[in-house]
């Protein structure tokens, strides 16, 4: 791109400069994650004060399997990020058949993350977790972990969609680097939650004797 | 876009060496979750590891360094104080187990 064509480039008195030297769809992805990462701080901050104030908190995460399978989840979310960065990268680079393949592998990240958290849903209902009670303590349990740990589910699940549609784009050269752009920084996003959200409710409520 | 955007073309070596420090940081959280600590004090631990992890992620992964000091001072303190001041009643949490009769 040359320095003339490119309107990010003109002169402070020049006009049509832009202050933060970002597209359009990039800023409003950021104003987006600005506004869900306090959507999800309030949730996690209510989760931390029940955990606080209640003396009979359950601790149902043991070793196995609750936890290794956390720590799983942990990895695999975090490789997808890394996967997620190559894709970034190559786009940056121009080569699309590269993106494609990254992308497909973020999503797969994302699938097998959902998939490890559905079961680890189905383990804790049929120890007879629910909404409004469970079998070891406050009944409150139930409603902030399925909420918050939901929330966050939805946000994986709506990623895995959202790159599909990007990757099929890129594969047509539909979308710019722009728009692989905001579809990384989303996943990071979401990624960034979970590394608050796998310390303070499953680390915060484990059971490892 | 490569033109303004100011980075030469980074490898992705940068990017493998913060990933290992993820998975580090996530490991000693695991570890500290072995060694049966207070509440509070597990939780503030707990959360400030996961604001370095954070700050990682979004220095990093999210290019968030490469942008203009525009951008990150729009986003990153307006966000800060809100969530700052969604603690004001975290202190009663505290607090309410001696209220209790």
């Amino acid at each position: 791109m040359s320095e003339v064509s490119n309107p990010l480039n003109k002169s402070l008195w020049g006009g049509g400069r832009s202050p933060y030297r970002i597209g359009s769809k990039k800023f409003g992805m950021w104003l987006f994650i600005v506004s869900d990462s306090i959507t999800f701080a309030t949730m996690l901050i209510a989760y931390s004060y029940l955990r606080v104030s209640t003396e009979t908190w359950p601790t149902p995460f043991h070793i196995w399997p609750s936890l290794a399978n956390a720590t799983l989840m942990t990895i695999v979310l975090l490789g997808s990020s890394l996967t997620m960065v190559f894709a970034v990268n190559s786009s940056k680079n121009g080569n699309r058949s590269h993106v494609v393949r990254w992308l497909v592998c973020t999503m797969l990240g994302g699938i097998i993350f959902d998939i490890l958290h559905i079961k680890e849903w189905l383990d804790l209902m049929h120890e007879g977790v629910t909404l409004v009670q469970n079998p070891w303590g406050t009944p409150l349990f139930g409603a902030s972990f399925f909420s918050l740990t939901g929330l966050h589910m939805t946000h994986v699940t709506a990623g895995v969609v959202y790159l599909g549609i990007i990757a099929v784009g890129t594969a047509r050269g539909k979308f710019t680097h722009e728009d692989v752009e905001s579809s990384g920084l989303y996943w990071h996003f979401v990624d960034l939650v979970w590394m608050f959200i796998f310390p303070l409710v499953y680390l915060m409520s484990s059971n490892l004797n | 876009m490569s033109t303004y955007s100011s980075s030469k073309q980074e490898s992705s070596k940068i990017y493998i060496w913060v990933w290992l420090w993820l998975i580090v940081l996530t490991a000693v959280e695991i570890a500290l979750a072995f060694q049966e600590l207070a509440t509070l004090l597990m939780l503030f631990l707990l959360i400030a590891l996961s604001m370095v992890k954070a700050g990682l992620i979004i220095s990093y992964f999210m290019h968030l360094q490469h942008e203009t000091r525009g951008l990150k001072w729009s986003l990153i303190p307006p966000m800060i104080i809100v969530i700052v001041l969604l603690f004001a009643f975290f202190p009663d949490s505290i607090r309410i187990l001696d209220l209790r009769p």
